[in-house]
């Protein structure tokens, strides 16, 4: 090996290293601001929504299963999904229940979540705010259908199959 | 007050970024192999044998590891697993540069009468250490699913960290010792390092225990003057660890890694409890500890070395007053004097550097050997030598970039134990860098750290790839999209009380 060949490889080398702090940088970039790639990607998963209805029309069949996991659909604490094992859930503001909220218009313990012979049942714990199931306030235990908002504050919270 | 929660909304890409991740990967693996075939080509003259097993070791390993993330953390952040593998595969490339069963450069300077320091550096080791730590990498992102289960044992992780912790400064000096420093476990063949991850355990307790307490500190206390002290029962339990941590490192002469036990510590109440008097009073503190440290002996004499490596250089002595040099330690405690420690290392990594320059000798054709624990330690500087400033760069860039990207995941998450937990590590990360790097370029004092991902070092390595799984774990979380409302009620809703 010649002695400029070996300074070309060195040189390259170092190159690619920056080419390699670039390329890790273009994708921060499109991160942060989106790419053109990252816009069409979004486009047609907003445009597929109004296509949901087939899937809504099948509650019927959906309300007698057995819900195996709950999700926060809208909120401070959106996008957290969790299992249903079982055992019975709290729910409220304070960060000792068992799906704290972070949700200022609801109560320390707001409600509970619990099942009974498979099906699960949603109690309001005496907050200030209240519970509504679907559109109804929750006064006594109510069964909870799947697919149907627990709403909290200004959290809405689903049970999923 | 949610106030960590209530951080202004942070965009961000809710899209698997797959073919980012992988272009990044394969072009993180072609470095890796680039760099192997320059070893090769400039040291030997030939295209190495290693270059294909080790090259496709990793490439193997890398595949694994990127199936995982796309199968169990589909939404996880597209930069952190190629950014791991590049650092690792460029860390092998010079361990194997060095590795002296594969060295004909260095077979040849040793047959030449040229002092080569220590031998010890071994690519096969390094390459199995890899393969385990990607391992450890892929089980935790398969088991925990959830940062939050860790949030369930934190007393229990913390307790277990404690122990692993303490457990080196309580066993004889002939399992744990080694190099002045107490800090290792060794059984049979292997050794290793239980502080790398008592400090990942220690990030979770701080953060279960902030995330509960995190009001009542910032809140409830006793105000003077303008610092709002928390009460006792609040603070005290985080500063009774943090009083045993040091206890325990000062005992085991580990003081790097006490210096990110307190970094941690400082940053996590910070932000916590988002006051800044929090970092005021850690810059006094550390003010203090600077005033105190000189007095014991192991720091006083890194600290002499520090300021003036050329006197200590192979060692200096010092014999009424006067600083006596290249002295060997029988020979200074025989003629009555005080010796103090052996710059030797940090001045050869001074000159590997120097050697180095802007462009570095090119990777292969420097001599970074000469520096002891060139492939650990030192590694930072056989870089600065190979690559100079220009690949050093880069490397420092990386790690930022790293950095960077768990802080983003720490501001994404809406879990403010992971918010907490990812904070915590990535700055843990960016402290241990800086503590490493800035040691061995003579910005501060000397302390023995391992450089993340490059250095030579199975427990270092295994928890690195640990703490990676970890932050795409809360990426991956932080960037999935919330599920669609099956059934849309519209903006107002009717409320019939009954």
């Amino acid at each position: 090996m010649n002695q400029i060949t070996l300074t070309l490889m060195k040189v390259a080398f170092l190159a690619v290293l920056w080419l390699f702090v670039i390329a890790a940088a273009g994708v921060i970039r499109a991160d942060l601001w989106g790419s053109k790639a990252a816009a069409k990607a979004a486009r047609p998963r907003k445009a597929a929504q109004p296509a949901r209805p087939p899937r809504s029309a099948a509650p019927p069949r959906a309300r007698r299963a057995e819900p195996t996991k709950l999700v926060i659909t809208e909120g401070a604490r959106a996008g957290t999904t969790m299992d249903l094992a079982g055992t019975e859930i709290t729910m409220g503001r304070a960060n000792d229940v068992t799906l704290p909220l972070g949700d200022d218009y609801s109560s320390g313990r707001h409600a509970r979540l619990f099942s009974q012979n498979g099906q699960w049942f949603v109690e309001d714990l005496g907050s200030t705010n209240g519970t509504f199931l679907g559109r109804a306030k929750v006064s006594r235990p109510e069964p909870v259908p799947v697919g149907v908002p627990i709403r909290i504050g200004k959290t809405v919270i689903e049970l999923r199959k | 007050m949610t106030s960590v929660a209530a951080e202004p909304e942070v965009q961000i890409a809710t899209r698997p970024r797959r073919s980012a991740q992988l272009s990044l990967l394969i072009f993180a693996m072609v470095i890796t192999i680039a760099g192997f075939a320059q070893v090769g080509l400039a040291r030997d003259g030939s295209l190495p044998a290693g270059m294909y097993g080790y090259g496709i070791g990793l490439g193997i390993l890398a595949a694994g590891a990127y199936f995982v993330v796309v199968r169990f953390a589909p939404y996880a952040d597209p930069l952190l697993l190629p950014l791991s593998v590049f650092l690792n595969g460029i860390g092998l490339a010079m361990i194997y540069r060095l590795d002296l069963k594969t060295s004909l450069d260095q077979k040849k300077a040793i047959a030449e009468g040229k002092k080569i320091s220590y031998i010890g550096p071994s690519t096969t080791n390094q390459l199995m250490w890899t393969a385990l730590g990607i391992i450890f990498f892929a089980v935790t992102l398969l088991v925990l699913k959830e940062i939050k289960v860790l949030q369930r044992y934190m007393y229990t992780i913390g307790a277990v960290g404690l122990f692993f912790l303490a457990l080196p400064g309580f066993l004889p000096s002939s399992i744990s010792g080694a190099l002045g420093a107490k800090i290792w476990i060794r059984i049979g063949g292997f050794s290793i390092q239980p502080s790398e991850f008592s400090k990942l355990a220690l990030v979770a307790f701080f953060a279960g225990y902030l995330v509960n307490k995190r009001q009542t500190l910032s809140i409830v206390g006793k105000k003077i003057g303008p610092v709002n002290l928390p009460r006792g029962r609040d603070l005290g339990p985080i500063l009774v660890i943090f009083v045993i941590c040091l206890g325990v490192l000062a005992l085991e002469n580990d003081f790097g890694t006490a210096i990110l036990f307190f970094g941690l510590f400082v940053s996590m109440l910070y932000v916590a409890t988002e006051r800044f008097i929090w970092v005021v009073i850690g810059a006094l503190l550390l003010a203090c500890a600077c005033l105190v440290a000189p007095m014991i002996p192991h720091v006083a004499q890194r600290i002499d070395a520090w300021m003036d490596p050329r006197a200590y250089f192979d060692g200096g002595c010092q014999i009424a007053g006067k600083i006596v040099n290249q002295t060997h330690y029988d020979v200074c405690v025989a003629k009555g004097g005080h010796y103090i420690t052996d710059s030797s290392q940090l001045m050869f990594g001074l000159f590997s550097m120097g050697q180095g320059g802007v462009l570095g000798t090119g990777l292969g054709q420097g001599e970074p050997w000469r520096t002891p624990l060139s492939y650990s330690d030192f590694i930072f500087t056989s870089f600065g030598e190979e690559l100079g400033l220009t690949g050093v760069m880069v490397i420092l860039i990386v790690y930022a970039l790293i950095v960077q990207r768990g802080m983003k995941a720490a501001l994404a998450t809406k879990d403010n134990f992971a918010k907490l937990f990812a904070g915590g590590v990535s700055f843990v990360f960016a402290l241990q860098v800086f503590v490493i790097v800035g040691g061995v370029t003579k910005l501060i004092p000397l302390t023995g750290l391992t450089t993340p991902f490059l250095a030579q070092g199975g427990s270092s390595l295994l928890a690195n790839w640990i703490l990676i799984a970890i932050l795409i774990r809360i990426s991956d979380g932080a960037r999935r999209p919330a599920p669609q409302p099956i059934q849309d009620e519209g903006m107002t809703q009717v409320v019939s009380t009954q």
